[in-house]
């Protein structure tokens, strides 16, 4: 790559870390893919000594949303987009920990999962938004059960803005069935009394992973 | 909802939401910081918000000839995508098919997401008739779902309620105890609305776009929510308003630049999402996902055809009107709409809901154009709601004030008899001071948060002749700039003092003036009262008056003539050819008194001789959204040696809104004291602004309050403070 082509990259990367920051995403570099799956091991590893708590388990609810707890034992790492031999290492250090890792049956999950890894297709620099096409259930399922997603982006693939990437927008749209999400932080809602709170339905919180490719 | 039966209902249940302190205090906090959060949003982003919208509103208005044509495109990208469309004429034709559907799927539980469409047809209601079990997803609107009530803002539904109402609502639900702590009661919704996302047959969701280039419908939210309705269960409806359809992606693309922003100030959503096409669903017997998009009319095929009102078309549904809009401010959504809310609300009520529903709401309108203002589609919202007026009272007959006003107004002579005469009539009640004692009983107890004024003595049309033979011979030959006066009913009549102060700077500075005594009033209250034919025939009477003076501009100090003259008597008198060449040689000339004096005579701090008196400014309405002056004034204010402090909210309606006032006394005296609260904590000692009407309002305000600070037009200040005497 010659310098005039880096130089921009640089500005749009800031541009892209300073804008997901901005709404409660943490933005990482990674050098390499076995870099993010220690990543994600370590993050599963840290949060909750014991069996991770589903959010809301320390709330007070009705029965059956209390009994979510029981359906789900052990920590679980969902990666559903992943290449065979991708998501081999990632099983891998998973196995070495005592987690699940999964690479479909999502649906076997609905209780939730800890931790949901991806890769973005495009990340948008003006907002701070990953570009995900998955019409792909599981990878689909996997970006909304977990409590934590992390997702990788190859800094190549950030764009200025969405008009930028309208073309490849449109090829994903024609190449039905298609369903491609922005996504930019955690799930959020300010219903109550406009008071921001993160983790409404979706993850609590969004791991950005910054590919130096 | 509205069920008010008449205006007197509606003022009852307005009073019962100006009582709700949360409400008022939550509206008043949101207010504030939605414009400062907004303003940031675009800075940030270093969008030309004029120019954004002007292509949001040209793309939109460009599709509406051919809207069937993309309609027809639309369905067939999309059932060439796996999706089966279907096409409602009406709220109940919708509620059918969607019934119709989760019969056929053998659907028992359905979850949604947000969709102010839904709430439109009272599609849970029509649902639940049928046996099925319907929840709510997004969090506010499972929490209006539970109490069983309407949204109260289009983007936060359950914007008026506190914590401590959720907790209480959560603790019944959970039946557990719970506390008002907001993070956790976030999470008790998560966990228990989890498994009804797993259990659920359906899933409903609205759509902020259909592209028609793809077949794809958008969805834009925050909470995750509709991700989940649109993936877990095997049937998907997305029930979507024809106005969504946009012909490409860039065109989503566009609005989606606004959107976010113009709403909350969020660059944009968490969330936007994509779908096209029968996606892939294991839950489904063939693995692929059943969709259905149902396309509504309800009204809009009619608004998308009529001149006027198919700018509607361009609503993005940001709720930015109602973020806005004082009134909105003071009494919630509940109040100020039916189902949608806002100024937009208003509108839309008329043609989905109809008239009846509509017929209080549109008088709650007090003309301040603050949502014409911020409007991501630039729909001209005052004017719209003001026509609807019009065709209510066209429809269902005029009432009496406003038939008696029209009759007296387009006879100018017999209604400046009649002012004339109220000179006498108010003798025994007249104070010494300029103001009424107290009111006669032609007003109500109501109207006693401010006190009123007297007509004064001479009207300035008496007292123009006498200033001429003055002036004429001092200015010598040829004076450069020549001027028409136009004073407006209150100036001439009540305040004459404003003209005659204007009269004497503008000579100062070699101005030769002209008074058509054939002017009458501008015609705004009319306009106001929905009487259309009036408003047209006073307009005419007015241009024939300045037709024939040979003058470079015609100078109001009365911000809302100025508007009204300038930007509606074109449009008043649009359907006679030759009459709106010469609305439109009239409006030209029209200028306000603050850009006359700064930008024709270009008055600086040399012209002055100042004495430092801290002073204050309110921007009427019609001067800083109607007319987009915001510099002038204050720009001759420090020039004229004053201690100029800007008040907060300064540019925030006082309240006034002509005829408005005396229709809803309640809100006018709330939106007056917040104003007075916001002048008094400047420390001023003198409250200047540029329109005669609110003067009434702020001094009539003062007096109540016994404060001692004195208002005065702009042109009153200036006047005292010239240094000039030719």
């Amino acid at each position: 790559m010659t310098e005039t082509l880096t130089a921009p990259d640089v500005d749009l990367t800031a541009r892209f870390s300073d804008k997901a920051r901005a709404v409660s995403a943490i933005v990482e570099s990674v050098a390499t893919l076995d870099a993010a799956f220690d990543y994600c091991v370590d993050l599963c590893g840290r949060h909750g000594a014991c069996r991770i708590t589903i959010s809301g388990c320390d709330e007070s609810l009705s029965p059956p949303a209390d009994s979510l707890c029981d359906l789900k034992q052990g920590k679980i790492i969902a990666a559903p987009g992943l290449a065979p031999d991708q998501f081999a290492a990632l099983a891998a250090r998973c196995t070495d920990q005592g987690m699940t890792c999964l690479h479909s049956g999502m649906r076997d999950n609905l209780s939730g999962v800890d931790l949901g890894f991806t890769i973005a297709e495009l990340g948008i620099a003006e907002t701070g938004t990953l570009v995900i096409t998955c019409p792909d259930e599981d990878l689909r399922l996997a970006t909304m059960l977990c409590e934590y997603h992390v997702c990788m982006l190859r800094r190549s693939t950030i764009v200025a803005d969405a008009f930028a990437a309208e073309r490849r927008l449109l090829r994903y749209m024609r190449r039905t069935p298609d369903y491609t999400a922005f996504i930019t932080g955690p799930s959020r809602t300010a219903d109550i009394e406009r008071v921001l709170a993160l983790g409404v339905h979706g993850p609590l919180e969004l791991h950005i992973l910054v590919l130096e490719d | 909802m509205q069920d008010a039966k008449n205006l007197k209902e509606y003022r009852k249940e307005i009073q019962e939401s100006l009582n709700n302190a949360f409400l008022r205090q939550t509206l008043d906090t949101f207010a504030v910081a939605y414009r400062a959060g907004r303003t940031k949003a675009f800075a940030e982003a270093g969008i030309d918000v004029k120019s954004l919208v002007a292509e949001i509103a040209a793309a939109k208005d460009g599709m509406l000839p051919r809207l069937m044509e993309l309609y027809d495109q639309f369905r067939q990208n999309a059932e060439a995508a796996g999706v089966q469309v279907h096409f409602a004429r009406d709220a109940a034709e919708a509620n059918a098919i969607i019934a119709g559907i989760a019969a056929a799927t053998g659907s028992q539980k359905i979850v949604k997401s947000k969709s102010m469409t839904a709430e439109e047809i009272l599609l849970n209601h029509a649902l639940e008739d049928q046996g099925l079990q319907v929840t709510e997803t997004d969090l506010g609107e499972w929490i209006i779902q539970l109490r069983h009530e309407g949204p109260s803002h289009m983007v936060m539904p359950a914007i008026h309620l506190s914590r401590h109402q959720v907790r209480d609502l959560f603790a019944d639900v959970t039946g557990a105890h719970q506390e008002p702590d907001i993070e956790k009661l976030v999470k008790v919704a998560r966990r228990e609305l989890r498994s009804r996302f797993a259990e659920a047959d359906m899933g409903i969701t609205g759509a902020n776009f259909a592209i028609v280039e793809t077949g794809t419908i958008g969805l834009v939210t925050n909470e995750g929510n509709a991700r989940l309705v649109t993936t877990l269960p095997r049937v998907h409806v997305a029930l979507l308003g024809i106005d969504k359809l946009v012909p490409s992606l860039t065109d989503a693309l566009r609005i989606l630049k606004i959107l976010p922003r113009n709403a909350t100030g969020q660059h944009i959503t968490s969330y936007v999402t994509w779908i096209t096409g029968a996606n892939e669903c294991a839950a489904a017997p063939d693995l692929k996902k059943e969709i259905h998009f149902v396309v509504l009319d309800n009204g809009r095929l009619e608004m998308a055809k009529d001149p006027l009102f198919s700018q509607v078309f361009r609503c993005v549904r940001c709720g930015a009107c109602a973020n806005v809009c004082p009134v909105y401010r003071l009494i919630g959504g509940h109040r100020m709409g039916h189902i949608y809310i806002g100024a937009i609300g208003l509108i839309l009520t008329y043609f989905f809901h109809g008239p009846d529903k509509a017929k209080n709401l549109v008088q709650n309108c007090i003309n301040c154009e603050a949502c014409k203002d911020i409007c991501a589609g630039g729909i001209d919202l005052p004017r719209l709601i003001k026509q609807i007026h019009v065709r209510i009272q066209d429809r269902q007959g005029h009432p009496l004030p406003g038939l008696l006003l029209g009759q007296v107004m387009k006879n100018r002579k017999l209604f400046h008899t009649l002012l004339r005469t109220a000179k006498w009539a108010q003798r025994p009640v007249a104070g010494d001071d300029g103001f009424m004692r107290h009111l006669p009983m032609m007003f109500f107890k109501d109207h006693d948060f401010k006190a009123l004024p007297t007509v004064a003595d001479q009207p300035f049309r008496d007292r123009f002749p006498g200033l001429q033979r003055k002036t004429v011979k001092r200015q010598g030959p040829a004076p450069p700039v020549k001027a028409a006066l136009f004073s407006g009913c209150v100036q001439d009549f009540i305040y004459p003092e404003q003209m005659e102060a204007a009269y004497r700077l503008f000579a100062d500075h070699r101005v030769a003036m002209s008074f058509p005594m054939a002017q009458s009033c501008c015609g705004l209250p009319l306009q106001m009262m929905g009487e259309a034919r009036t408003s047209r025939e006073v307009a005419i009477q007015n241009i024939r008056a300045f037709e024939r003076e040979d003058v470079d501009y015609i100078v109001t100090l009365c911000a809302s003539c100025a508007s009204h003259l300038k930007h509606n008597y074109p449009v008043l008198v649009a359907d006679d050819p030759t009459m709106v060449e010469k609305a439109r040689a009239f409006a030209a000339r029209v200028i306000d008194f603050s850009s006359f004096a700064h930008d024709v005579l270009g008055l600086t701090a040399a012209d002055f001789a100042g004495d430092g008196k801290a002073a204050t400014f309110h921007a009427p309405c019609h001067l800083c959204r109607g007319l987009g002056v915001h510099d002038a004034p204050r720009a001759l204010l420090r020039n004229a040696g004053l201690d100029y402090r800007e008040a907060d909210e300064s540019e925030v309606c006082c309240g006034f809104g002509g005829t408005f006032s005396a229709k809803f006394p309640e809100l006018s005296a709330e939106l007056l004291r917040k104003k007075l609260d916001h002048v008094e904590a400047t420390g001023a000692e003198l409250l200047l602004t540029d329109c005669p009407g609110c003067v009434m309002q702020l001094r009539g305000g003062l007096k109540k309050r016994g404060s001692r600070i004195v208002v005065q037009h702009t042109a009153e200040a200036l006047a005292a403070r010239k240094k000039t005497n030719i």
